[in-house]
């Protein structure tokens, strides 16, 4: 009976622990090896160093990472960590990376409003200044903030990586409207929009143009500029950025469980020593 | 508290304590003398893990509360930053939603024991209730703390379960209204959410204390149901289930770490990473999963109202249990048939969770398009909704009044001690494998 009990209860943990989504008409999203999944990945900071140039130089021109400060660049288990810089804030490589970047201030002696150099405690700056902003530049739909944006889409890292990579020419019989893009990890119904022979194709429109191209970003590790190569950094990089500490939880969460096990190992002998006279 | 107290105060100022305030004499009598029936299996050690967990809940709470900035232009980004450059945040914030999950897991669990051996009848009526009742405020509780990082479904969840208060005739958009401190869900509902998410933990622990006092009245039920007839039925509580709750807490510690270190997204939904925002819907709004069967009775029913009502009721019907189940036998191990209609039960209750989170109108086998039923595709979610709901109620109100004057139990074993039927595996072959003698 127990052990009827417990498949059931365990079919139950199954039932609802299972993505609680009825699928979209979007392509299912490409899946990657991703450096950091599973209980022991990791970061590899080279990646994740080539994914930040990769959204300095091409995604933060519209998108914005307003949960992200220079500092955390520097901090540990972050791209650029220096042991020897245990305040990130010291770091001179984050400092200098700061320093390319202008944020607003403001002019503490006269209160206008000025343009500085940033320091490592600067928030990522904004490309617009408010929502509005954003919408009128880019065709009414704002872009969403990257700051968590790999655990806040259902897919996390693939989606985003296939999104990044997915773009293809619209199928003939799809009327693409002005300032949209056909790409079929796009979440949409496009039955409207059809007029080919069969079912509409899958995905959605998209107010983003394809954004990476073979060469667009120059790696200074040398690392081939392609697309794809592109698109795996710099979501590596978002996803370190969406979980920063990620690294140090796996790395506590390991020496936890071993801890746990061994002391729930001790309770089990602990109990049978106790019980071992009662007839149960 | 009650019962035979064998504390004897060994020092002075015990003694001098003791006839003041009984505090040292009550923890004494609750948590090391007190008799337990000694056949206790692994379905009695979920008490000991709510415990735990409450503590848990109730001390990360405290710390992000610290933090947590509850308004609504701020609390979305106080939740990443005590994740980001809190000490240890990371850990306080995912044990916390974790947590939340775990304890309903636990309390789940716990009520599955309590049906099963059936926990709730005379004498322990009340301590049934007072279970009941925390559970309920658990669901308030929950439920507004879910609302707490505003994102998208903490905002669009609150909008469409204080909505559902709308639908009481004549008074409901007034109390909404009231609820709501306000025309719509805004930063006066998220500082009361906040208020009274930090005040419901203590009522729910004092409902706790109630639970346990109960519980010392009647002493523990147990696996065979029956009643302790000598000392030789039980053994104190302490080492003898404080090492087995141990144990057990261990266990469950193991899973919900694993889930706190490893996949600490794995039961949210990732559109709560989405910050609110009033004038963008998701494309499906769902609660979390412990809430979704009730989520699945409500949309189950055309009428608002009577969502509203039969989901209440779901909950309202399982205080009324003690009396609708008329079986004297306590145990479902000798209750052959009424222990069938159970399981049937506990699929169903998973069922209407699987439902709760689907679109009404998918198809639940696809490509198959069935008849249109009054108001709905029969391959839809939505009828299988509406069936599994249909037997919800009958479990409670039908089959289990019912049952109790028709059916035959096996026999039940005199004691606890009863060496013929100590153990289920021991009782005569026919005896449990013939649950079609009487239905």
């Amino acid at each position: 009976m127990l052990r009827k009990n417990i498949a059931l209860a365990a079919l139950g943990l199954a039932l609802v622990a299972g993505p609680a989504f009825a699928a979209g008409e979007a392509k299912e999203p490409r899946s990657v090896a991703w450096s950091f999944a599973g209980p022991f990945g990791k970061f590899d900071a080279a990646q994740v160093q080539r994914g930040y140039k990769v959204y300095r130089e091409v995604c933060s021109a519209c998108h914005s990472m307003n949960l992200m400060f220079f500092r955390n660049l520097g901090q540990k288990h972050g791209p650029f960590y220096d042991p020897d810089y245990a305040n990130p804030n010291d770091n001179p490589y984050v400092k200098a990376l700061a320093k390319d970047i202008q944020v607003n201030d403001l002019d503490s002696e006269t209160g206008d409003t000025i343009q500085r150099a940033a320091v490592p405690a600067d928030k990522f700056p904004s490309p617009f200044p408010n929502e509005a902003a954003a919408r009128a530049s880019n065709g009414g739909a704002a872009p969403p903030d990257l700051s968590v944006i790999t655990k806040a889409v259902e897919g996390g890292p693939d989606y985003v990586y296939s999104l990044l990579t997915g773009y293809v020419a619209a199928p003939a019989g799809l009327k693409v409207g002005p300032g949209q893009h056909y790409n079929p990890y796009m979440a949409g119904d496009l039955k409207a929009y059809w007029t080919g022979k069969g079912e509409a194709p899958q995905g959605g429109f998209i107010a983003m143009a394809p954004p990476l191209a073979d060469g667009k970003v120059t790696f200074d590790d040398g690392k081939p500029s392609t697309v794809e190569q592109q698109a795996r950094d710099v979501v590596t990089f978002l996803s370190w950025a969406s979980e920063p500490k990620q690294t140090e939880r796996k790395q506590f969460g390991f020496g936890a469980m071993i801890y746990l096990f061994i002391f729930t190992i001790l309770l089990w002998f602990s109990y049978k020593r106790i019980w071992r006279n009662v007839g149960h | 508290m009650s019962g035979n107290s064998t504390y004897e105060p060994k020092s002075g100022i015990e003694r001098w304590l003791d006839s003041r305030l009984p505090i040292v004499r009550f923890m004494n009598d609750t948590l090391v003398t007190f008799p337990t029936p000694k056949n206790l299996n692994y379905w009695f050690t979920f008490g000991g893990i709510l415990a735990l967990m409450l503590g848990i809940q109730l001390i990360t709470g405290i710390v992000l509360a610290m933090h947590y900035v509850p308004h609504v232009d701020y609390a979305f980004a106080s939740v990443e930053r005590i994740m980001r450059d809190v000490n240890y945040g990371w850990l306080i914030r995912y044990m916390h939603a974790n947590g939340a999950s775990m304890f309903f897991l636990a309390v789940y669990l716990h009520m599955f024991r309590g049906l099963y051996y059936g926990s709730y009848k005379a004498p322990r009526e009340v301590l049934w209730i007072i279970g009941c009742a925390i559970y309920l405020v658990m669901i308030i509780t929950a439920f507004m703390g879910y609302v707490l990082p505003w994102g998208q479904m903490s905002f669009h969840g609150a909008v469409v379960i204080t909505n559902l208060i709308g639908a009481i005739p004549v008074i409901g958009s007034a109390i909404t209204t009231w609820l709501w401190g306000g025309f719509a869900v805004d930063n006066a509902t998220l500082n009361r959410f906040f208020s009274l998410h930090y005040l419901l933990p203590f009522v729910i622990a004092g409902l706790v204390v109630l639970h346990i006092w109960a519980l010392h009245v009647t002493g523990n039920n147990n696996p065979k149901g029956v009643d302790v007839k000598s000392k030789e039925d039980t053994v104190p509580f302490h080492p003898y289930y404080t090492v087995k709750d141990g144990f057990a807490i261990g266990v469950f510690l193991l899973l919900y770490m694993s889930f706190v270190f490893f996949n600490p997204n794995a039961l949210g939904d990732p559109v709560n990473y989405v910050p609110a925002n009033p004038l963008v819907t998701p494309a499906h709004i769902v609660p979390e999963w412990y809430l979704l069967p009730f989520y699945a009775i409500l949309r189950a029913v055309p009428d608002k109202l009577m969502g509203v009502i039969l989901m209440f009721g779901a909950i309202a019907v399982i205080f009324l249990l003690p009396w609708l189940d008329t079986s004297k036998v306590r145990s479902m191990r000798y209750r052959p048939t009424a222990r069938l209609y159970f399981f049937i039960f506990v699929f169903v209750a998973l069922v209407l969770g699987y439902c709760g989170g689907q679109l009404p109108d998918d198809q639940v086998i696809p490509g198959v398009s069935g008849l249109m039923l009054i108001d709905a595709d029969i391959n839809s979610f939505v009828w299988l909704s509406r069936i599994a709901t249909l037997y919800y109620f009958a479990y409670f109100m039908v089959i289990l009044p019912v049952l109790g004057l028709t059916e035959t139990p096996i026999p039940v074993p005199e004691s606890i001690t009863d060496p013929v039927l100590s153990h289920p595996a021991m009782t005569p072959a026919g005896a449990v494998a013939s649950p079609e003698k009487r239905g």
